[in-house]
């Protein structure tokens, strides 16, 4: 018994020091697949049902709400058109750097990290459609976390609000740096060192840098929630509620960026 | 070993990645423990600790956990188990389940030691409710189990 305890701890030592144990971890990750697969079987079938077995009317209805939310969305997006060609002329202008399209893969979660303290889901594509170590994690709302891990067929999605991960992000509103750092709680974020003097307000809109070169830049992340200033105390205590909708999302946006070569994609 | 051992195993590994919303998943119970810890009392000339062991290394993999996470847990549970079993095989039922809300007790305080380790915040006596649900488990899957035993002549 006390060898095989001095065998876990050992195992968890290695595992927490050094990087020795993870090209074996995303060959044995294949493993847990078919688990998550089964317990995943009852909302596919929901699914399934609610897709297929639907009334007329509803069909028409839902068409037709859907035709009237494409126009909407249409004639923003002929605005953004405009603007966008603007934008990269004054760029052209201003001799700086083109704005870069992103490709998009949407992928499916399939299951929640059981521990309470780990913020991770896993998600149905991997290796296979090109997914790679590092890549960033959106829904329609905001940047949700980025892939720490792949298999052949799904990857591993550690968000922004596990302690264990932080982003570098900017102020939309005046364009102050700073780092938003998760703290385990899926509705708060922290804002990690910022200055008494720093403007800051409730209510900001903090927007990915892309600074570090994991994240891709200009991508909404979180709205400031409070301000603690406390004159005592050298920095304030700012903390910040994810745009994305961590608890809810069940199709994630995964992005691809120009140019990048996976961080250690694994075959 | 059993077919039957290996598929409770089974369900309880499946049980325990069932998805939840986040919030809830402190409430889960320790499926895996539960059933570790009764093949280990009733079953334990064929259920050994380095079974528990293994089974806590699988739990890992398929939880996605450190590797050794739960198979250290598991390990000292199985060897109280093993140490107490004749005793607390001739309780009464609610007795053992305090027994077992105190095993499973110590399971998640090795856990949440592990977890401190690694820099993730321990919150204090929540990480028990798990392991009260778990004790208050631990009747319903005596007694099916018991019949189940009966049932295939498991030895």
């Amino acid at each position: 018994m006390l060898v095989l305890v001095l065998i876990s701890l050992i195992l968890l030592s290695i595992g927490h020091y050094t990087q020795w144990l993870s090209p074996i971890r995303s060959y044995i990750n294949v493993f847990s697949t078919p688990f998550y697969w089964v317990t995943n079987l009852p909302s596919k079938t929901v699914e399934w049902f609610d897709e297929y077995i639907v009334s007329r009317e509803t069909l028409i209805k839902k068409n037709r709400q859907l035709r009237k939310k494409l126009l909407i969305q249409q004639t923003k997006l002929q605005k953004m058109a405009a603007l966008y060609s603007e934008n990269i002329r004054l760029r052209e202008l201003m001799n700086s750097s083109k704005l870069l399209q992103d490709e998009v893969l949407i992928a499916e979660l399939m299951g929640i990290s059981p521990d309470p303290k780990v913020h991770k889901v896993i998600i149905n594509k991997g290796v296979l459609d090109k997914v790679y170590v590092g890549q960033a994690v959106l829904d329609a709302f905001g940047l949700m976390g980025q892939v720490v891990s792949v298999t052949y067929n799904t990857a591993e999605v550690l968000f922004i609000t596990d302690n264990a991960h932080a982003i570098p992000v900017y102020i939309n509103r005046n364009g102050v740096r700073t780092v938003v750092e998760g703290v385990g709680d899926l509705y708060s974020l922290r804002l990690s060192y910022v200055p008494n003097t720093m403007d800051i307000v409730a209510g900001d809109l903090l927007v990915s840098s892309g600074l570090g070169g994991r994240f891709p830049a200009g991508y909404p992340v979180a709205r400031v929630d409070s301000v603690n200033y406390d004159p005592g105390q050298p920095f304030s205590t700012v903390y910040a509620k994810p745009t994305a909708q961590l608890n809810r999302s069940r199709h994630v946006l995964l992005v691809f960026r120009e140019g990048h070569v996976g961080l250690g994609t694994t075959q | 070993m059993h077919w039957l051992v290996i598929a409770s195993i089974m369900i309880a590994f499946v049980l325990s990645v069932v998805p939840t919303s986040f919030d809830m998943r402190l409430w889960r119970p320790e499926f895996v423990a539960l059933v570790v810890i009764y093949w280990s009392m009733y079953s334990s000339e064929h259920f050994g600790v380095f079974m528990a062991w293994c089974c806590g290394l699988l739990h890992d993999i398929i939880e996605l956990s450190p590797m050794g996470y739960s198979a250290l847990g598991l390990v000292v549970v199985a060897y109280i188990s093993h140490l107490s079993y004749q005793r607390i095989r001739s309780y009464a039922l609610w007795q053992q389940a305090v027994w077992v809300f105190i095993l499973v007790g110590i399971y998640q305080l090795l856990g949440n030691w592990v977890n401190g380790l690694m820099d993730k915040e321990v919150e204090s006596p929540t990480f028990l409710i798990a392991a009260m649900i778990t004790a208050f488990l631990w009747p319903l899957v005596v007694v099916t189990m018991r019949s189940v035993k009966i049932r295939f002549r498991i030895p």
